[in-house]
Formats: C-alpha cells, structure tokens, sequence
C-alpha cells in the first residue's frame, strides 16, 4: 500500500507563545510535530505493518523542518519530503498549502493518505479536506478507527463524541482524531536508522509552480494572545442575595444577558 | 568548536524527555514512598533501546555515544532520581565492564541480553569493610579445577535483587611484590550459594534496589573471568571512570529538576502582594541554581565527548561527577527554601530531590575519593 502522512511543525503551545507586532515569535518557542499529526504517522506504520507497502511523510515548511521529518523516520516512516518554501513563498494559508500538495501528488498513486484533524496552531482542518477535494478522492476527518480489507474501508468518526460508523473505498484520506490510537515513542535504534534514510528536499519550482499561483486567498490581518485570565471572584452572603448579585453581573459588568 | 547536539542527540534527549514525562513523573512519588523498584519502567526503558544506548548493534545496542547516553541520564534523572541511579547503574556497571573488557564470547552471552534490555546487570565491588579503599576487597575466588570457588560478602549493591548477572571483584592471587591481586569476575545470579537480601531502609533514591550478596562456595566457570587476570583492579577504575560520566548526569537532571520546580513556584506564589520571584533575595537564588546548572552540564558534556573521542577524561569524569552532584544537592536545598513551607512536603518533589541528590555524593567514589582522584591528576 502506497501511504503518505502529511504532517505540520508546530510551536509547542504548552511553552510560552510571544508574540509582537502581530507575529509570534520564532525564538523562544519549541516546535514539535503537530500532535494530531503524530496520530497520522502511527496509524500510518500500523497500517503498513499490516498490508505493507510504505510510508512518506511529507511536509510543507522550512530547513528546520527536517527535525520533524526525521523523528517521523524515527518512528518507522519509510521515506520523508520536505517542500521549502522558505525563499520563494512570503506568505500562504490552507488554499496554498493544499495547492502545493495537489501538485505534489500529480505523479503518485497514493492509496491512503493520513492528516492531522487540525493543526493546533491555526487549527482550521481544512487542509486535508482541501487536498482530496484537489485530487478527487474521498475524504473522512476526524477518525477514531480504521479498518482496511483489500479496497474496502471502515472507519469511525468522533462527532462531537459520538461515533459516525463510515464505509469507503481507497484510495481515501483522513484526518485523524485523539483516541485513533497511541503514538509510539521513536527508539534508539529507531533514531540511529532514521539518519540512513531517504528525506528529499523540493521547492515549488521543482514542481512546476510559482508564486502567483499560490497566492493565498484570506487575509490575517492580527494575530493576538487571549487577555489575561483574572482572578475569580466568590460572592458572599445569603444564597439569594447571591443570585441576585450574580445576575446584576451578569447583566451590568459582563454583559451577556 | 561546537557546543550543538547533533539531530540524532536532540532526538535522543526529547524521546527520553517525553518519556519520563509521560511514564515516569506520575509515579515518581510512588516509586519513593512505597520504595518499590519499577520493574516495568524497566522493560519499557529496553523496549525503547535505551538500555543499550552506549553499545554497538551486535550485542544488542543501540551504536548510540556517551553523550547521547549522558543526556538520557539526566532526562530521567530530571524526573526520578531512583530510576535514574537504577539505570545509570545497570549500564555503566552492570554491562559497560562486559563491552570494555569481555571476550567475544563473553560479550555475545552476558553483554546482549543487558543491552537489549531482557535483563539487568549489577556490579559488587563495595564490601563492608573495603568501600572507598576498593583495594581492601576481602572476596576471594580460588581456582579448582576448571572453576572459580567464591566467597565473600557485598553490600550496597544496585540492582542486584534484580539482576541475571552480577559482576563481582575478588582476591584471586598475590602478585611478585606480595600484593592481593583483584579481578572481576562475572556471576550469574541462579548460581548455587549465592544470597540476595535487600533490606535497607534509605534515606533517598528508595525506589532503586541496593541489596547485600553473600557469596558462598559460589561456583563459576574460570571462563567467567573478566578481562585481563591481572589487572582487575585498573579494570574497574576504569569502569568507574564511565560511571562517574553517568553520576555527574544524574546529578545535573536532579539540578535542572530542582531548578525547573522552583522558577515556576516562584512566579505563581505571591507573598506581600507579589510572586516570590520579584525579590531579589529569591532572584538571587534562581541565577546561582540556573548558573551552575550550565556549568555543571558543559562538564558532563565535556567529559562524555572527551570519553567519545578516545582522549583521556579520568580527570574531566572527575570534575563532573564532584560539581554536579553537589550542585544537585545545592539546588534541592535551595529549591526547597524556594518554596517554603511547602517545599517540605512529599507532595511538592523537592524535598525527595534533596535525599536523592545526597547519594550522588557517596555513590562510586564519595565527593572526598572525587578530590583524591583530581589531585592525584595534578601529580600530588
Ligand atoms: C544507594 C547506594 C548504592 C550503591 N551502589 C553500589 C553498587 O552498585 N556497587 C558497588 O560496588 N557499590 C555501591 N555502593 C557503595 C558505594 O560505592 C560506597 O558506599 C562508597 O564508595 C563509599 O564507601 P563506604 O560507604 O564504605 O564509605 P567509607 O569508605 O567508609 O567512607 C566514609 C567517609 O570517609 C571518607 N574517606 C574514606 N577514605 C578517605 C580518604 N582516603 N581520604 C579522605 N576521606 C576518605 C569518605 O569520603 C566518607 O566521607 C552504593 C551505595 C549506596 C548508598
Ligand atoms: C513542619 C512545619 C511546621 C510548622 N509549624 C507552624 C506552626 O506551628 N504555626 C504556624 O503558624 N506556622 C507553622 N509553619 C509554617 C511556617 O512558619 C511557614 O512555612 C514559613 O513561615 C514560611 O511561609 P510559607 O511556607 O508560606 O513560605 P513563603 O512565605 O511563601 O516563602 C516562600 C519563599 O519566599 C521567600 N520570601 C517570602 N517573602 C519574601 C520577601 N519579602 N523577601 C525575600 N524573600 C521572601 C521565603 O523566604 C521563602 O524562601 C510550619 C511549617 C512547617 C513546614
């Protein structure tokens, strides 16, 4: 079976996020693998260890990039690609990252395609959607099981908690949610191999498209960290004096009724 | 000159981050209290290949560094300094002796199954009246036959209630100047005559099994012997050189450990209408902690490379283990005041930092044998 996992950098929204003049800032942030990325890439080698076949990670992003891929082949990726679009693209949302991705798989024949449900940065899911809408396939998001039986697909989708029971057929691509299954640590062995295998490196260019093309189609026009939480406050007395302070609040200060 | 991890270094380190994180934080407190090895951290610790970081392939390793080796030491250690100490122990004194010293065949049957982490190693030099002075091991191993007869008492032995081999120093002869000579000789723990006993109640690292072995007519096979019969007691010097590596990364986790704690107390407690860390006296603290924590660290680095790049590091080993464990030992401490009141209670981890952190500076080589070792490098 002929797998590939798109996958995301992300910063590490559990460290400290800055940000200044409407841009996070780059420095002191982490970034890791978008963890509903990682879902896709154990699913991924689960289902190669099943049918066999082989798995390429792809991703959009920068020469920093290779990190992720790299503990991507760490886990048991087969193969990595790396789209730098660092010099050629200033800017870009989910129409151009999804663009870049049809032109990339004009020339394969993949079977199973596995995304991240969303990305925890921007988190708008529409990238995979997007991308088999491009190249004509089905789509699924937001799996929480998967169950392939020669062309046949079975698949549980998390709808807000319940479960959508879903048949289809390859070639298909899914997002996947939290719960699709745990996503193994890279081994030692793992990481020492991962240096020995095959992450190629593209530019658009490389794929025959350019910059006007790719144009993207919104608009950020602010980027800002929630205010600050602040302290909560407990309201004393009788119960119904309570209540009805509450509602005043309510009302007066917070201004939702 | 270059202070960069490699990728596959930076790998190591997050992998063994997120672990300990993830598997090993949420127990650390049990593992103590209840002063119960964590057998199945273990088994995890060798499914991932961590066990045989320092080894090359054909014995089960994972043809990792010192380094690489150095820095999951310290994640670990960053979280649980029982687990740690079991770990460091397991690798740089249970299975390194095998890989510098084994033959072929020694290594291919006590060295992989250490290194693909199905079993655990120990090493028994410690005795009850021979521990800074190794030298006065009173353990014999007299040849009869085709065997080894061993007898003799070790205490304070890591791992061993758990271990599949032991590897024990003993008197086997006297040389041409009428001094004992001591050698290593490896001791499978199903043996005849052997008892294991771990009855210590300690102040720190609880969770890490150190048990007492008595040796009685132990028989093994003269094959079993270690490295060269002569020089057993170079032999394990050298051991402990390594191991020194591993201590002085154990110490700086629990330093970094201490110091994370007590940054983030810090800031969110609030006395006099402000988060403790707005005053200087608490401030002051925090820099020395986070200082010598870098310092600490650039010397464990720096021993690990100059031990992966074959030049000598007995001196650096040295360095490293003496600074960082006592920087550990600072850092709990001052974690604790950090934190108060609170700081003095189990549930806050810093206090537990602090016990732990008290053994690195008695365990292979107290902080005392350290400065022996540096000034007999200077030529004192
Ligand atoms: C939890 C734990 C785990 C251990 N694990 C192992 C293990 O796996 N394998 C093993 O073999 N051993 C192990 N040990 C033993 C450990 O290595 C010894 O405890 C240590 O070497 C000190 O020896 P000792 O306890 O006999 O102290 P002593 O040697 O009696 O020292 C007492 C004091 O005298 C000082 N001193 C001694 N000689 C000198 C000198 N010449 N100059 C100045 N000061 C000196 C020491 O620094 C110390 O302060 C472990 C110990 C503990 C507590
Ligand atoms: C075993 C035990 C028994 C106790 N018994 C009693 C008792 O019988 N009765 C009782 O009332 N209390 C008791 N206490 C409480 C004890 O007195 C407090 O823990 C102590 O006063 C510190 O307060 P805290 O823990 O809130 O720490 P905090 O006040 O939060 O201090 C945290 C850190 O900030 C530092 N700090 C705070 N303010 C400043 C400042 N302005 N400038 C510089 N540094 C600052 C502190 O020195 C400390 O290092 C007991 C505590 C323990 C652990």
């Amino acid at each position: 079976m002929n797998i590939f996992v798109l996958l995301k950098k992300t910063f590490d929204t559990e460290e400290k996020i800055s940000v200044s003049n409407g841009q996070i800032e780059d420095d002191g942030a982490e970034f890791i693998i978008n963890p509903y990325d990682e879902y896709a890439v154990e699913e991924a080698i689960v289902q190669r260890d099943a049918h066999g076949g082989e798995v390429t990670v792809v991703t959009i992003g920068d020469e920093d990039s290779e990190k992720q891929l790299r503990t991507a082949l760490a886990m048991g990726a087969d193969k990595a690609v790396l789209i730098n679009t660092e010099d050629d693209l200033d800017e870009g949302d989910q129409f151009t990252t999804a663009k870049i991705l049809e032109a990339f798989f004009e020339d394969k024949e993949p079977d199973l395609i596995l995304a991240g449900n969303v990305a925890i940065d921007e988190a708008s899911g529409q990238v995979g959607p997007r991308l088999a809408e491009l190249l004509g396939i089905p789509y699924v998001t937001t799996i929480t099981s998967l169950k392939i039986d020669g062309e046949k697909v079975n698949i549980e989708k998390d709808v807000e908690g319940d479960v959508e029971v879903i048949e289809t057929s390859l070639p298909v691509l899914v997002t996947c949610q939290q719960g699709l299954n745990d996503p193994r640590y890279p081994s030692l062995p793992g990481i020492m191999k991962a240096k020995k295998k095959p992450l190629e490196e593209l530019e658009i260019d490389d794929l025959d498209l350019d910059e006007d093309e790719l144009e993207p189609k919104t608009k950020t026009t602010d980027i800002f960290l929630p205010p600050e939480k602040e302290a909560g406050r407990v309201l004393e007395g009788e119960i119904e004096e309570q209540v009805q302070e509450l509602v005043s609040l309510l009302k007066n200060e917070a201004k939702v009724l | 000159m270059n202070f960069e991890l490699t990728k596959e270094q930076a790998m190591i380190k997050k992998m063994v981050r997120d672990f300990a994180e993830e598997v090993i934080r949420p127990r650390a407190i049990e593992i103590d209290t209840k002063a119960e090895f964590p057998k199945d951290i273990f088994d995890q610790l060798g499914e991932l290949g961590l066990m045989g970081i320092p080894f090359p392939g054909e014995y089960g390793g994972s043809g990792g560094d010192t380094l690489s080796y150095a820095l999951a030491v310290e994640e670990i250690g960053r979280v649980c300094g029982s687990t740690g100490l079991s770990y460091a122990a397991a690798v740089s004194l249970g299975a390194s002796p095998i890989y510098y010293f084994g033959t072929e065949e020694q290594k291919k049957e006590f060295l992989t199954p250490l290194a693909e982490g199905k079993a655990l190693g120990a090493f028994g030099l410690t005795e009850p009246n021979a521990g800074s002075d190794a030298g006065g091991t009173k353990t014999t191993a007299v040849e009869d036959g085709d065997d080894y007869v061993i007898n003799g008492e070790k205490c304070f032995i890591t791992n061993a209630s758990f271990a599949k081999t032991v590897i024990v120093t003993a008197v086997t002869g006297k040389n041409e100047k009428g001094k004992n000579i001591i050698s290593a000789i490896i001791v499978p723990t199903d043996c005849e005559g052997i008892k294991i006993t771990s009855n210590y109640d300690k102040m720190g690292v609880r969770g890490s099994d150190t048990a007492e072995i008595v040796l009685t007519n132990v028989r093994v096979p003269k094959k079993n012997l270690l490295g060269d019969p002569e020089k057993g007691f170079k032999q394990f010097l050298h051991t402990l050189d390594g191991g020194r590596i591993s201590i002085a990364a154990l110490g700086l986790g629990i330093a970094q450990g201490s110091l994370d704690k007590a940054l983030t107390y810090a800031k969110e407690r609030k006395q006099f209408g402000k988060p403790v860390s707005s005053f200087q006296a608490i401030q002051f603290k925090l820099a020395d902690m986070s200082m010598e924590v870098e310092l600490a660290r650039n010397m464990v680095h720096k021993a690990a490379w100059l031990k992966d790049n074959h030049k000598p590091f007995s001196k650096e080993a040295a360095y490293a283990k003496l600074y960082a464990t006592e920087t550990a030992f600072r850092s709990a401490n001052q974690a604790i005041q950090i934190h108060g009141g609170y700081g003095y209670m189990r549930e806050y981890e810093v206090e537990r930092y602090l016990r732990d952190a008290k053994l690195l500076e008695i365990g292979e080589g107290t902080s005392e044998v350290q400065r022996l070792v540096i000034a007999r490098q200077l030529g004192c």
